[in-house]
């Protein structure tokens, strides 16, 4: 689904160049839910945009769904989430949701279809009406995945979407992204701060650390796919948790 | 935070009206007064005049009185120009040479011919600007040349060009009217269209959105709320534009008119009276506006 073999991608600034990424090499399989992680500077988002066709690499082979990425952008491979919900303050709740489908040159019937189906699916039928204003952050925010959603991307590309909302709300939907991805059976990139959060949803972390932006480690995870908040007390999760931290500490994450 | 947003409006409803008036009443009342003291002092020299050439002693009520209801005074008195005012605007027919209203009628059309050519203008420059780099390096430098070339002296040599090419009335000073307005449309629209942020824009990219789509879709409606805000200042601009533009025209209509054959006569109350009914003219344009805005963005869900 995604191949990435020596991608390197180097900034020219005018300290001189900054390596973003040095020989990442990464397989993704259809339907895995793979987490990266790291500290700020460790190339993540990078990663994740040149997925997306935001960022170009420097060096190196990138293949999203077999094409290249700005030919998978174009063919509508992936929905990207970003950290803010960037809802248009001027559109409803479903015109929001109904946006990227309009550029897309859905009919309009369709649109009124694929609205309501994804607003469906992440619990918000009913809130169509609304103005982003009018919904807390959380709803927002889900709403913005149900953008990313509405036109049924294989891949979906999220960059550290819950990272401006509180613990709680967090878990909540945290437990409602993992029942998603288990009812769409999309592949999900997601980038993240937070090892709990990272270990919780992942089928695949990869550890990564900074200069240069490099994957460090990548673990797969023993845990089921069907993951209750309470596993997060399981020795199981524990240890996992524990082999994150040990491979943020290789790539002197923590110095 | 939330809740304070939600009860603002409800706390405005429930203040009352005279809450609002007192301060503006009380500002109007101060100056009103400052007036009829101006008034008296600065008519007072001439009636002294008078007085000692006929050999009359002058008692202080004689001379207040005296002094604010002079024929052609050096400032009127605020009553006279009430009634120059409500005279040119409801004691003619508003056909006739002499009304105020028609006066304003002619400043008006040619305001809002300006006001409509400026917009467009402004308007079409900033898109320019906003999708190309060459064009923001060599409009907006000309654009800000423009301004600062007094428009005293633009504004004759306009009107002297296209009347030698035959052209006259009402264009010559909508490209007045038009040269003072473009220039806050152009500011604020180039503003307005660069408010989407690099995520806004990564996000159309990641749909693949043309140029036109992300105009369409997200610079023009993000810009709206900057695009009203400049063409409030745009229109009182594009009526100075105009006045400007019928001084020099050898001065039949418009309020520019009024004004100039005001000072030739000496008669102070009628351009006292021309100066008010072009004030009045502009509060209420700008609150025209002001409606249009707030419908607008009401409709559009960014007034809260």
């Amino acid at each position: 689904m995604i191949e990435a073999q020596g991608v390197s991608l180097t900034f020219q600034t005018a300290d001189g160049p900054v390596h973003a990424l040095k020989d990442v090499n990464l397989s993704v399989a259809p339907g895995d839910f793979v987490s990266f992680i790291g500290p700020s500077g460790c190339g993540k988002t990078t990663f994740l945009r040149s997925i997306a066709a935001l960022e170009t690499p420097t060096g190196g082979a990138l293949r999203v769904n077999g094409m290249d990425p700005d030919a998978a952008r174009r063919a509508r491979a992936y929905g990207y989430v970003f950290q803010a919900p960037g809802l248009y303050p001027w559109r409803t709740i479903a015109g929001n949701i109904s946006l990227p489908l309009e550029i897309m040159g859905f009919s309009r019937a369709e649109r009124a279809e694929r609205v309501a189906r994804v607003m469906d699916l992440v619990e918000l039928s009913g809130f169509g009406g609304k103005f982003p204003w009018q919904l807390s952050g959380g709803m927002q925010q889900r709403a913005s995945i149900a953008r990313a959603l509405a036109f049924d991307a294989d891949i979906l590309l999220m960059d550290e979407p819950f990272g401006a909302l509180d613990e709680i709300v967090r878990d909540r939907l945290n437990e409602a992204l993992l029942a998603l991805w288990r009812k769409t059976g999309k592949t999900i990139g997601f980038v993240t701060h937070s090892i709990p959060e990272a270990v919780y949803l992942s089928t695949k972390i990869v550890v990564m650390s900074p200069r240069p932006g490099r994957i460090t480690r990548v673990i797969d995870s023993p845990l089921p796919p069907d993951r209750p908040l309470e596993i997060r007390d399981t020795p199981e999760f524990i240890a996992l948790a524990h082999e994150v931290r040990e491979g943020l500490r290789e790539g002197h994450s923590y110095d | 935070m939330t809740e304070a947003v939600l009860n603002a409006p409800v706390a405005r409803r429930l203040r009352l009206p005279m809450g609002d008036l007192l301060p503006i009443l009380t500002v109007l009342l101060v100056i009103v007064g400052i007036w009829y003291l101006g008034a008296i002092r600065m008519n007072a020299a001439w009636e002294r005049d008078q007085a000692a050439r006929a050999g009359v002693e002058l008692t202080l009520p004689d001379l207040v009185t005296r002094t604010l209801s002079q024929d052609r005074p050096v400032l009127p008195a605020p009553h006279q120009v009430a009634v120059g005012l409500w005279e040119g605007v409801a004691g003619q027919a508003i056909t006739s040479r002499r009304s105020l209203v028609w006066h304003a009628w002619v400043t008006l059309s040619a305001t809002l011919a300006g006001f409509a050519m400026g917009t467009a203008a402004g308007i079409l420059l900033a898109v320019g600007i906003v999708h190309s780099r060459s064009m923001d390096q060599s409009v907006m430098p000309w654009a800000v040349a423009s301004q600062t070339v007094p428009i005293l002296a633009i504004a004759p040599m306009v009107i002297v060009v296209l009347a030698s090419a035959g052209v006259t009335g009402l264009l010559p000073k909508a490209i007045i009217a038009a040269w003072l307005s473009f220039f806050p449309v152009l500011v604020g629209m180039v503003k307005g269209l660069r408010t989407p942020d690099a995520m806004q824009l990564d996000q159309m990219r990641s749909w693949s959105a043309s140029r036109a789509q992300v105009f369409l879709r997200l610079r023009l409606p993000s810009s709206l709320p900057y695009l009203f805000a400049s063409l409030k200042v745009a229109i009182a601009a594009a009526l100075v534009g105009t006045i400007v533009g019928e001084l020099p025209a050898g001065a039949t209509a418009g309020l520019g008119a009024r004004l100039l054959s005001g000072s030739y006569y000496g008669q102070t109350v009628q351009i006292w009276a021309a100066l008010f009914a072009a004030a009045i003219l502009a509060g209420v344009l700008v609150a025209l506006i002001g409606l249009i805005e707030r419908a607008t963005l009401k409709r559009m869900g960014l007034a809260r």
